[in-house]
Order: C-alpha cells, then structure tokens, then sequence
C-alpha cells in the first residue's frame, strides 16, 4: 500500500488518542489534526504486513512452508462463494478453522482484486494494513474504547510527553478467522501462606 | 548471743552476702552491656554509619539522600554484576494516577503477576508478586469463593478472573496503622514505604483490606542475571529482610511517563491506567464512560483502582 496513505492512518489514529476524544466525538478521520500543545510523541499503531500467503503445503529446502498469493490460482479459478468459514475446504486452504459468525471468505476478502485486499460492507476495498477499518464495521464498541485507550495491548509511555507508544491492531491479538481469544495455561501462581496453607508468605 | 558466727555462701568461703550480690549484679550489667554493643563488633562491609545512623526519607537533606543512593547502587551492581542505579524518583506534579482493570477483557493469565514478579525483583522461591488473580465465580464478588491457585487452562467456564493489587486509596488504612510513619501517600496518590525505616511490625499488613502489602520474611533471593537494574528508593530496589513492601504503581516507571510493567504484560489490554487530573487521558474517558466500581467500597478506603465490565 501506498506509504502516505498508512501515515494517514496512523496520524489519524493518533490525533483521536492524543486528543481522547469524548464518547460523542466524530470518528477519528474526521477531527483532522491534534490539537494538544508542548510535544507529543507518536502513537504508533502496528499494521499488518500486507496480504496473506497462502500456504501450498510443500517446503522449501529451508523447510519454511511455500506460500503463493491469491491471485495465483484465484485469476483464473473463481473463488467458491458459497464457502463459509468453518466449511472445511477440500483444495487449499486446509486446516483453516473458521468460527467468526456467519461470514463467508468474501466476506471480507476482496474478489475484485484477486484477495490482494480487503473489502468493507460498502464494497469498497481497503488495503490490508487498515483491517482495522474493516473489523469497525460490526465491532463498534470495541473500536470505540480502542480509540479511547479502553481496548487492546500497548506498551510505552502514558505521558505521551515523555516518549511513545505502540499499540496492537485487532488482529495481533485475535485471530481474524477464529476471533475468539484462545485458551491459554495460566503462569505459575503464588507461593505463599495463605495459599499453600503452610510456610511463610 | 556473744559470738554470732559470720555467715558465708559455701563456694565463695569468705565473701559475705552483699558482696556477693554486687558481683552478680555487676557480671549481668556487664553481659548486658555486651550484648548491646554486640552488633558493633559484627560491623560488616554492607553496613555502615549513614545508614545506621539514616534518618527519615522525608527529613533527608538532598546531600544525605545522595550517599545512600550511590551506597544503594553500588551494592546493587555488585548483587547484579550490571550497571545498575537506585535512583530517587519524585512525583510529577499534576499528576494522579488512577488505574482501571476490564474484567470483561482480563482472562486470568496471570501475565501481569509474572510482569510484577520480575520487574519488581520479588522474591524468587515464594514466587512473589504484588498482584494476585483470583478465579472468580460469575454472578457475584465473592472473595471467599475465589480462588487465586487455580491451574488449568483460563478462562475456565462460569469464572471471571479479578487481579488485586496495591489500590492506592486515597484513604489508606495501612498509612493510619503505621506506628512510625515509615509509609505515607505522595503526591502524585501512591502510597510509599521506606524500607530502610520499616521496623517490620506488620500492622500495615493486618490493616489492609485487600492484602495488598507483603512482608519479606527472608531476604529476597533473586539470580543476578534476573535483576532489573532500573531501581528506586521507594519502588522496586531488592528489599531488606523483615521489611514490607508493596506495589507503587511501578513508580520507577510511571514517574519517568511510562507505563507500568503489569499494563505492558497484558495481552488482551484489560488494563488503563494515567493520569487523571488530565481530562483528555484514556483512564479519564474509562471513568467517565465505563461504570466503574471500586472494591470493598463500603469501608471508605476510596481506592483509586477501579474495575469495570463491558457489559
């Protein structure tokens, strides 16, 4: 995608944290520019790194799996638009377990320019480093506290005065065909009295 | 009656009573005495007169506070073998922090604790840690139903998970129950302790109504390639043995702008946290969109962790 176009976003995002816009705010795109005095470091929301590879089930001699684009077998095979995620598909595209309502690949997958990026509702498309943009469209409330600093992993300053921060997209922490937040084996937990019922605290 | 015989103890012969008595006296005067003295004689190379003699953290002059420091630092470099520095971090002014926790978000796993237990140099063997997860039971605030041991894959079915931590009241039991004022709220609302002043009576311990605070029963033993060398008088310098110590927001962090070590450490972004006398920061927008309750908000404790659900 083109470099200015992602600056865009992420100068838009970050307008709309710095500013922490109100819950009756206009979306982000359309506050413009900061107004926050003194020096503001950015806030740098990461974006995925472009469309996907599907993987051919075969390996190079370094044994890292060999992945083609869409385009490759979808120019001239038209995608099946009956498939819906969690149809176990027969050719490609195996092992891919869809649970994420009752969407289907196109979906959010873009047919018009051989799945090289996504499409919204509207059907326009949006490149794959604004699905952040796409997953807004159902989950408006996420997006929402997202856009406020409520939602989603950071890492940096607080005091945007002092130093930066790096945020998650959506799809860093969830899987945009299984969206559901994994299972996850908990670390070891405390070792103390009044747990282990013996011992010091 | 004439001749009264002179009477005598039978091991000492001649001596008569009295002097018998001040001998003994004097002898446990002198045992006494020596005990005294006693930690004189067991002067070694991790103590000396400045902190013996060290005063208040509050009452020190910034000249005082600079030898204990760099004497902090070099023992510091010499336990983690790394350029390491105790520094003395000062609330911002115009900063108050609030911290607020989505319960909705937060899976219980545990990645928070792990984050404090190593960014704070817990206590390796107990597992330390100034956050406890609790496995909670939906439908209610149960605390005697939950269970912070749990080890099985979370979220479990039916449970929410509740991390509790220092809450920094704006009323602090804990702060009121000292008996020698070696902890106290700065400015910024953290609640601090001088563990160089602690005696380690642990009424603040007892006072406290989210067991917030832990007492370090042994000196905290932590391998030298795993400690942080990014330390602080207040925050998270390797503590005494028999002090208490407790979660400072991560002060050494926070007061520097950044985010606390906990926040960093969570994958699923259940924690805000700020400053909020600024109205455009994110914990602002939580307390003011989100419907936040405090715990145990019926003791008066005005805690300035909150928690909220999304729905």
């Amino acid at each position: 995608m083109p470099h200015a176009v992602r600056q865009f976003w992420l100068l838009t995002l970050f307008a709309a944290l710095s500013a922490g816009c109100g819950g009756s705010a206009p979306p982000a795109a359309d506050r413009g520019v900061s107004a926050a005095p003194g020096v503001r470091h950015p806030v740098v929301v990461r974006t995925p790194l472009g469309p996907p590879g599907v993987p051919t089930g075969t390996f190079d001699e370094k044994g890292r799996p060999v992945t083609v684009a869409c385009a490759t077998c979808h120019t001239t095979k038209p995608a099946n638009a009956d498939a819906k995620l969690g149809t176990p598909l027969i050719q490609f595209h195996q092992g891919l377990v869809g649970k994420h309502g009752i969407l289907s690949c196109t979906s959010c997958h873009n047919p018009a320019d051989g799945y090289a990026s996504l499409r919204l509702a509207d059907g326009k498309g949006v490149p794959y480093s604004q699905v952040m943009t796409l997953c807004a469209q159902c989950h408006g409330p996420q997006y929402r506290d997202y856009q406020h600093g409520a939602h989603g992993g950071m890492t940096g300053h607080w005091d945007l005065s002092q130093g930066g921060r790096s945020r998650l997209n959506c799809i860093d922490c969830h899987d945009s065909h299984t969206p559901k937040y994994p299972t996850v084996s908990p670390a070891p937990g405390p070792n103390d009295r009044f747990q282990t019922g013996g011992g010091h605290e | 009656m004439s001749e009264r015989k002179k009477l005598s103890l039978p091991v000492l012969g001649e001596v008569d009573r009295r002097t018998a008595v001040k001998a003994g006296a004097a002898t446990l005067g002198l045992a006494a005495w020596a005990a005294a003295i006693r930690p004189w004689f067991e002067w070694t190379a991790e103590l000396n007169a400045d902190e013996v003699l060290q005063k208040h953290y509050r009452e020190l002059t910034p000249e005082q506070l600079q030898v204990i420091l760099n004497k902090l630092t070099d023992e510091a470099r010499k336990q983690s073998g790394k350029p390491a520095v105790v520094k003395d971090h000062k609330p911002i002014p115009g900063v108050s922090f609030a911290y607020a926790l989505n319960l909705s978000i937060c899976i219980g796993c545990r990645k928070c604790a792990e984050a404090c237990h190593v960014e704070n140099n817990h206590d390796r063997p107990s597992h330390q840690s100034y956050i406890r997860v609790f496995e909670m039971q939906k439908g209610g605030i149960d605390f005697e139903k939950g269970n912070a041991t749990y080890d099985h894959p979370v979220p479990a079915k039916d449970k929410y998970y509740m991390p509790v931590q220092c809450q920094q009241c704006e009323n602090p039991p804990c702060v009121k129950a000292c008996p020698i004022e070696a902890t106290w709220q700065e400015s910024d609302g953290i609640v601090v302790v001088d563990y160089n002043w602690c005696i380690g009576c642990r009424y603040c311990e007892a006072a406290c109504p989210y067991h917030a605070r832990r007492f370090n029963w042994e000196k905290p033993q932590i391998p030298a390639n795993e400690i942080n060398p990014n330390q602080s008088y207040l925050s998270n310098r390797v503590r005494p043995q028999g002090v208490m110590e407790k979660c400072t927001f991560c002060l050494h962090r926070t007061r520097e702008g950044k985010l606390p070590a906990c926040l960093e450490a969570c994958p699923t972004g259940a924690r805000v946290f700020g400053n909020v006398l600024d109205p455009d920061s994110e914990i602002r927008w939580v307390l003011e969109n989100k419907r936040v309750f405090v715990l145990k908000e019926e003791l008066g404790t005005k805690p300035r962790f909150y928690y909220f659900f999304d729905k």
